[in-house]
C-alpha cells in the first residue's frame, strides 16, 4: 500500500486496518452494531479474528494475549462494555505487556440499541485512557496512538467510538510501513497480575501514578489539535462533533479532544482563557463540560434537550444559539418488521392467541413486540428474558404466572442465557416455566454472524458445536424439546400448549434456519461435509424429545435440507 | 463552504441495495478526486425499514449527514420514501424517483438501485470511466454486464428531461 493512496473506509474497517498494520496478534469480541464489522473486517484483510460467547469471555480471552505480549483487539457495542465491565476495572489494575486496545462503539440516539449510554463514564470510572476519533482517517490512526501508549504504560486503552464514526465511509490515507510487533512470551509477575488485596492495594497506587504520567503527556501531546480561528467564540469538542462543529461554526477558534481521559487540563484552561465565549459541544452526556468545571474551567454547556440523540450540524447550530425551541421532528419512516416469511412470525402469533406474558430478548425476535403481534411484555439486556420470567412466575399469581414464558434467540441463549437456565433449574418457579429458544442458526440482527451454537467460527469454519438441547438436559431440564415452527403446522402450538399444562420446567428450541442465510447455510454445511469435521454431537439427549417434522439435533447437512 | 460541497440522499426500504448504490457512487466520487463522506444506518434498520444513506463531497466535507434543506439530490429506491426525505431537499433539489426506471426494462429486478445511480450519474459531473470503475469494484464480476445494462438504463431515463426540480 503506498503512502499517497486514498481508500474510502467506514471507521470500523479503518480501526481493522490499522490493527492489522500494528500487528494485532488476535481480535477477539461479541457482535453488536456498529462494532460488529471490526472483527469481520480484520478476519477479511487477514488478521485473526474470533467470536466469543460473550463480551466479558472476548475482554478475558484479549486480556490473556496481551499478558503474554502479543497486541490483543477486543471488539463489542456499548452494552457490551456492562457485560465485560468486571475484567476491564481490574485489568486497569493489573495493567498489560502487549497492547490491549479496547473498542467501544457508542450509538448515541439508538439506531440498534436498548439505550444511549455514554461509555466515557467508563473511562473515568475504571480509569483507561481514552481516544475517540472523529472519523475513519483518525479511528485509523488512534490505533496506532493506542497502541503506543498501552506498551509505553503497560495499561489497557479505550478507544470510543460512535455509530456515526463506525458507519460513516471517509477517506483514509494508510501508513506505508507495516510494523513488526514484539514476538510473545511469558513473564512470570505474580504480585503485578494477581490481584489479591495485599498485591491490588499497590496496583491501584501504580495505576493512579499511570494516569498522572498520561495526563502529564497528553498536555503536549498531538492528539489534541488547535484550529484557531475567531477568538470571540471557542469551542471544545470531541468525536464526530468536531465534524459538525467545523460546518456549524466556521469561523470559530476549536479545540478538538482526541485523548479525552485523561483531559490535558492545563491546555483546555488555556484554551478557554484565549476566547471570549467557551461553549463545550458535547454528544451525548454532559461528561466533557463536567470534567471541565469541576476543574475550574469557565465553559458553557449545552441546554438538557440536547443530551438526548445524536448531534448534528443544525443541533450544533442551535446549541450555539442557545436556541430551545422545540425541534422539528422528520417525518416517520417504516419501522422494521419481522421479514415476511420468518419463522418466529408463527411463534409470536401463537404466544399472542394464547395471551402469553412474554419476557423478551435482544435479536431480530425483539420485533415481535410489534402489531400485529405486541408478543412481548419485556426486553431488558442480553439473556434477561430467563430471569425475568422466572421472577414473574415466582410472584404472580398462578392464573398470570402459568402464562408466563421466556423467549430468547441462540446466539443470545448462548451469550448468557446460560446462567439463566441454570438459575432456573437451581430454582424452580412452584408451576414451572417455559423457556422457549428461538433457534435460527445464526446471530441474524446484525448481520447473521456465527456463534459456538452454530459450530463454525468468525471465518465459517468448523469447529466444536454447543448442542443447545443436550446442554439443558445435561443441566437437568426434564422437558427439553425441539420443534420447527412453520406456517400450516400446528406443532410448535401443540408443544407449547403441553409445556404450558405441565407445570415443569420445559425448554422449547424452536429451530429453523434464518430464511435470508438458508442456502448459504446449506452451502457451508455441504462444503464441511466431510473428513475435517470435529466429533459431532450424537443427537438428542436422552430424555429430550421431538416432534415429527423436528429436526434432531447432529443430523449434519441433512438438517438444514428441511424447511427452505 | 457549504456551497462547495453537494448532498446526495439515498432512500429506500431494506434490502433494496441503498449501501450498494451509495457505495458505488461514493466509489466513483472518491477516484474522481473528491473528498466524500458517506453515512449510513446499520442494524435493526435493516429489517424491512427505511434505510438512509448521505453522500457528501467536494474539496471538503466536514459532517458526514446531510442537514434538512441541504440535499441537492433524492434518490428514492421506493416511492414511499419521496415523502419522508422530502425534508431533507434544498430549494429547487432534484428527487430520482423509482418510475423514472421502466421496471420491466430492467436486466434483474434487484438492480434498481444501480438504475436509479445511472439516473443520478447524468446530473452530476463524472466520466463514463469512473461509474464503469465503481461497478466492478462493487459487483463480483458475473454481474458486471447485468449492472452496466441497468445503469445505462437509468442514464437514458433522464434523456431531455435534464433537470426536473420537484420541491
Amino acid at each position: 500500500m503506498s503512502a499517497t493512496e486514498r481508500i474510502l473506509l467506514n471507521g470500523d474497517e479503518a480501526i481493522a486496518l490499522g490493527c492489522l498494520h500494528a500487528g494485532v496478534a488476535l481480535g477477539t469480541g461479541y457482535p453488536g452494531t456498529p462494532s460488529t464489522e471490526i472483527l469481520e473486517s480484520f478476519s477479511k484483510m487477514g488478521g485473526r479474528a474470533q467470536w466469543s460467547p460473550n463480551e466479558k469471555v472476548a475482554f478475558e480471552v484479549a486480556i490473556g494475549v496481551a499478558y503474554a505480549g502479543a497486541r490483543a483487539l477486543v471488539t463489542m457495542k456499548h452494552v457490551g462494555l456492562n457485560v465485560a465491565a468486571d475484567p476491564l476495572f481490574t485489568v486497569a489494575y493489573t495493567g498489560v505487556s502487549g497492547a490491549l486496545l479496547i473498542v467501544s462503539a457508542d450509538d448515541p440516539g439508538m439506531a440498534s440499541s436498548q439505550n444511549e449510554q455514554d461509555n466515557r463514564h467508563y473511562a473515568e470510572a475504571a480509569g483507561v485512557p481514552m481516544l475517540e476519533p472523529s472519523n475513519s482517517q483518525e479511528a485509523y490512526d488512534f490505533v496506532f496512538a493506542a497502541i503506543e501508549i498501552s506498551e509505553r504504560w503497560q495499561t489497557p486503552v479505550l478507544l470510543r467510538v460512535t455509530t456515526r464514526v463506525c458507519h460513516s465511509k471517509t477517506v483514509v490515507r494508510p501508513r506505508s510501513v507495516q510494523v513488526q510487533p514484539p514476538a510473545p512470551h511469558f513473564v512470570r509477575d505474580i504480585p503485578g497480575r494477581v490481584m489479591i488485596p495485599a498485591y491490588a492495594r499497590p496496583a491501584h497506587g501504580r495505576l493512579r501514578q499511570k494516569l498522572a504520567e498520561i495526563q502529564a503527556w497528553n498536555e503536549t501531546s498531538d492528539l489534541n489539535r488547535v484550529l484557531p480561528g475567531d477568538p470571540a467564540l471557542g469551542i471544545i469538542t470531541s468525536g464526530v462533533s468536531y465534524a459538525h462543529v467545523r460546518e456549524a461554526a466556521p469561523k470559530a477558534s476549536v479545540l478538538k479532544l482526541g485523548l479525552t481521559y485523561p483531559l490535558p487540563l492545563r491546555r483546555v484552561a488555556e484554551f478557554a482563557r484565549g476566547v471570549v465565549r467557551c461553549v463545550v459541544i458535547d454528544e451525548g452526556d454532559p461528561w466533557l463540560v463536567d470534567a471541565l468545571r469541576a476543574a475550574g474551567i469557565r465553559v458553557e454547556g449545552k441546554p438538557d434537550m440536547y443530551r438526548f440523540g445524536e448531534l448534528n450540524v443544525p443541533r450544533v447550530r442551535r446549541i450555539l444559539e442557545g436556541d430551545v425551541s422545540p425541534e422539528s421532528k422528520p417525518p416517520p419512516g417504516k419501522p422494521p418488521q419481522l421479514c415476511d416469511a420468518c419463522q418466529y412470525r408463527v411463534v409470536f402469533d401463537t404466544l399472542r392467541r394464547h395471551n402469553c406474558i412474554v419476557a423478551g430478548d435482544i435479536g431480530c425476535y425483539t420485533l415481535g413486540v410489534l402489531p400485529p403481534f405486541e408478543a412481548m411484555d419485556s426486553c431488558v439486556c442480553m439473556g434477561a428474558s430467563i430471569g425475568v420470567g422466572l421472577g414473574l412466575r415466582h410472584v404472580l399469581p398462578p392464573d398470570e404466572a402459568r402464562r408466563v414464558v421466556s423467549v430468547i434467540g441462540d446466539s443470545t441463549f448462548v451469550h448468557s442465557g446460560i446462567s439463566g437456565l441454570v438459575e432456573m433449574v437451581y430454582n424452580p418457579p412452584p408451576g414451572g416455566h417455559v423457556l422457549i429458544i428461538l433457534d435460527n442458526s445464526t446471530t441474524a440482527m446484525t448481520g447473521h454472524q456465527e456463534h459456538p451454537g452454530t459450530g463454525r467460527t468468525l471465518d465459517h469454519e468448523p469447529t466444536n458445536k454447543l448442542v443447545i438441547e443436550d446442554l439443558a438436559s445435561a443441566l437437568g431440564v426434564r422437558r427439553v424439546h425441539v420443534v420447527e415452527p412453520r406456517v400450516g403446522s400446528e406443532d410448535f402450538e401443540r408443544m407449547l400448549l403441553e409445556c404450558l399444562a405441565s407445570g415443569e420446567l420445559c425448554v422449547l428450541i424452536a429451530r429453523r434456519p434464518c430464511i435470508l442465510i438458508a442456502k448459504r447455510l446449506k452451502e457451508l454445511e455441504q462444503r464441511h461435509i466431510a473428513p475435517k469435521s470435529p466429533p459431532a454431537s450424537t443427537g438428542v439427549a436422552a430424555e429430550a424429545t421431538c416432534c415429527s417434522s423436528a429436526v434432531p439435533a447432529g443430523a449434519g447437512a441433512d438438517r438444514l435440507e428441511s424447511g427452505i | 463552504m457549504t456551497a462547495t460541497v453537494t448532498n446526495i440522499v439515498v432512500a429506500g426500504l431494506g434490502g433494496q441495495g441503498v449501501l450498494k448504490a451509495s457505495d458505488v457512487l461514493s466509489d466513483a466520487l472518491l477516484r474522481a478526486g473528491h473528498d466524500v463522506k458517506k453515512s449510513e444506518v446499520h442494524g435493526m434498520a435493516q429489517r424491512g425499514g427505511s434505510v438512509r444513506s448521505d453522500v457528501r463531497y467536494g474539496p471538503e466535507v466536514f459532517s458526514p449527514m446531510v442537514s434538512p434543506g441541504e440535499a441537492d439530490y433524492l434518490v428514492a429506491l421506493d416511492s414511499s420514501q419521496v415523502d419522508v426525505c422530502r425534508h431533507l431537499l434544498r430549494q429547487g433539489g432534484i428527487v430520482i424517483a423509482p418510475d423514472a426506471i421502466e421496471a420491466a426494462a430492467l436486466p434483474n429486478r434487484r438492480s434498481l438501485n444501480v438504475a436509479l445511480t445511472g439516473a443520478l450519474s447524468v446530473h452530476l459531473d463524472l466520466p463514463a470511466e469512473l461509474w464503469t470503475a465503481a461497478l466492478h469494484a462493487n459487483f463480483r464480476q458475473d454481474l458486471w454486464a447485468a449492472n452496466e445494462q441497468a445503469f445505462r438504463l437509468g442514464r437514458l431515463s433522464q434523456n431531455g428531461s435534464a433537470k426536473h426540480a420537484s420541491t
